[in-house]
């Protein structure tokens, strides 16, 4: 069996985000393994260590993107493939960048993010799914392996279902999958010996980014204190109601 | 040709298909041609009010939602030439077009806060980095787009009843569902809703949310919670805002109990007024408040209602 997790590198959602020339500047950024993204890693660690096989991570993105690659590999996972591309690419044209990578490997099941920390996309598991000609479960929270097929819990828009599959197939993480664990010093000094094949992509995005800004909306930060809840209840709602006029 | 994916609740077209609808038109006009529907029914569809908004309305009955099926639909309705596929940015709305906008090999343009067309090219404004930046994107047709909600003035239907096209779709792989677990549905719906009250760890116990519940429905608004909470098992699923939950943007959003994590502040940040109450002042919630007031929120929240009861009266 080969479990095969989907990865990017994207910003830590609490660093600083700059603009230049119109476009966001990741260079004083801290970069990491997107979150979305690590359990995927980690659900194909747990499957791999419940059927036996191979977890291989897949990464797309520039150079640094080994880094998140090797974060995968010091996890656990066993080899890496690192399809380079650098700058903006949609969620068709990383699809079709890695369709080919995904295709030789004919895994038994493909993990990806179910949503993007970086361009926010939700779409790239459909899209993936649809190169390889294989069903999507988008938003997983449960996932068993019962022979050819699998069982998996996902959410919907309102609730939830259950859904049997036959593999392959992609699925998409949702938060409650699984708890990530961390890299080990072990984990981390036996991810520098693993191999990592390098791929190069020359395609270019069907999107084109324009401009980018950031306008973080000032706020007025008027902030009571709530020793005399009924006096700051009552002062909170006066304002809403005269200043704000939302109520 | 324009087409547009109609969503519905087996009733009646929901509110954001009815702000596709604009964008569709908007599209239309400017590419100097018609806008098509395709209704994709789980039982009982709203063919009348659907037909009176478009030139050709597709229909398919396809049983349970699956992606496979849904996006089989889309692509088969969009056979006819579709310039630009329009449809409302839902969760499930994002799987199947994902694999519609690869079957098309389309430019994708998610969850749109607005669009227009120029000089053949269509362009759009979105969120990105998980929402703290605005994007201006474009792509050459064909382009798939998806709108956000509460971004668009809803279409008026046209005035005339366009005619309706059965599709027939040959079967798909897809996923077979086992089993479904409908969230019951209250009062207004989250994303939609003009007010917002969230309760997060903070307020500790499922049933101190019968008071947020209160404080939310005298203000006309929704429920939402944080993913603690819904972990927890306190709310349901469908009431999560954040990252991997919803994206609301109401006048007002109310944050009771909620630390402001960055996977939360991605749900609610774009909100016009937003309050918090929390009884640490060094949580970073208060740095994303208009207003606030640092307090238990056991105490605050029973006077609030109170105070919002006076205000009404
Ligand atoms: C990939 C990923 C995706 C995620 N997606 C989401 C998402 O979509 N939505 C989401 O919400 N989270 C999401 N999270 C989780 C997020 O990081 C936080 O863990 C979560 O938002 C915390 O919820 P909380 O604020 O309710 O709880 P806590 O962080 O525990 O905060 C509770 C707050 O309540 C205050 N409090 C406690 N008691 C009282 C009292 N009596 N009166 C007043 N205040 C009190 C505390 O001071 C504290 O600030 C995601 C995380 C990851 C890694």
């Amino acid at each position: 069996m080969k479990f095969v997790a989907v990865i990017r590198q994207v910003p830590d959602g609490e660093s600083r985000l700059r603009i230049q020339g119109d476009r966001v500047d990741l260079s004083g950024a801290t970069l990491i393994l997107d979150q979305m993204d690590e359990y995927g890693v980690e659900e194909a660690l747990r499957l791999k260590e419940k059927h036996g096989g191979e977890a291989i991570v897949v990464g797309f993105g520039p150079e640094r993107t080994e880094e998140a690659i090797r974060t995968a590999l010091a996890m656990g996972m066993d080899r890496g493939i690192h399809v380079v591309h650098e700058g903006y690419a949609d969620p068709v044209t990383v699809a079709e960048a890695l369709a080919p990578v995904l295709k030789e490997e004919s895994p038994t099941l493909i993990l990806t993010g179910g949503q993007q920390a970086d361009w926010d996309s939700q779409a790239l598991g459909g899209a993936l799914a649809e190169a390889l000609g294989v069903p999507v479960v988008p938003w997983t929270t449960a996932l068993q392996l019962e022979g050819e097929t699998a069982k998996a819990k996902h959410d919907l828009d309102e609730g939830a279902e259950w859904v049997r599959v036959r593999l392959p197939a992609v699925f998409t993480t949702q938060q409650g999958l699984n708890e990530p664990r961390y890299p080990t010093l072990p984990g981390i000094m036996k991810a520098k010996k693993k191999e990592i094949k390098r791929v190069a992509f020359q395609g270019t995005s069907r999107v084109e980014i324009l401009q980018e800004s950031i306008q973080e909306k000032a706020r007025l930060q008027k902030i009571l204190e709530g020793k005399d809840p009924v006096a700051a209840a009552e002062e909170l709602v006066r304002l809403l109601h005269d200043e704000a006029k939302v109520i | 040709m324009i087409l547009v994916v109609l969503d519905h609740d087996g009733s009646k077209l929901r509110k954001a298909s009815l702000e596709a609808l604009t964008r569709a038109r908007k599209l239309a006009e400017a590419f100097g041609d018609g806008v098509a529907g395709v209704l994709l029914a789980e039982g009982q569809a709203p063919v009348e009010e659907a037909r009176a908004h478009v030139e050709t309305l597709y229909v398919a009955e396809l049983g349970p939602y699956t992606a496979e099926k849904w996006a089989a639909g889309i692509l088969e309705a969009a056979k006819a030439g579709a310039k630009a596929i329009v449809a409302p940015s839902s969760r499930q709305s994002r799987a199947y077009l994902g694999r519609v906008a690869y079957a098309l090999k389309a430019g994708l343009l998610e969850d749109t806060l607005e669009s227009w067309a120029e000089g053949g090219e269509v362009y759009a404004t979105r969120y990105a980095y998980l929402n703290r930046v605005t994007q201006k994107v474009k792509s050459a047709p064909p382009v798939v787009l998806t709108v956000k909600p509460n971004t668009t003035p809803l279409a008026e239907p046209r005035g005339q009843a366009g005619q309706v096209v059965p599709l027939s779709i040959p079967p798909v792989p897809t996923v077979e569902v086992l089993e479904r677990v409908q969230e019951e549905k209250k009062g207004v719906s989250l994303t939609e809703a003009d007010v917002v009250v969230t309760g997060g760890r903070g307020m500790g116990s499922a049933e101190a949310f019968k008071q947020v519940e209160e404080l939310a429905a005298l203000l006309g608004g929704a429920v939402g919670a944080t993913r603690a909470v819904v972990d927890a098992g306190w709310r349901p699923y469908g009431e999560q805002v954040g990252q991997t939950g919803k994206t609301v943007q109401p006048s007002l959003y109310i944050a009771l109990g909620v630390s402001g994590a960055v996977q939360h502040l991605a749900g609610m940040n774009k909100s016009k007024y937003i309050v918090a109450v929390n009884k640490d002042p060094e949580a970073p919630i208060f740095k994303h408040a208009d207003y606030g007031i640092v307090g238990d929120v056991h105490q605050v929240l029973p006077a609030l209602i109170q105070a919002v009861k006076k205000l009404k009266d």
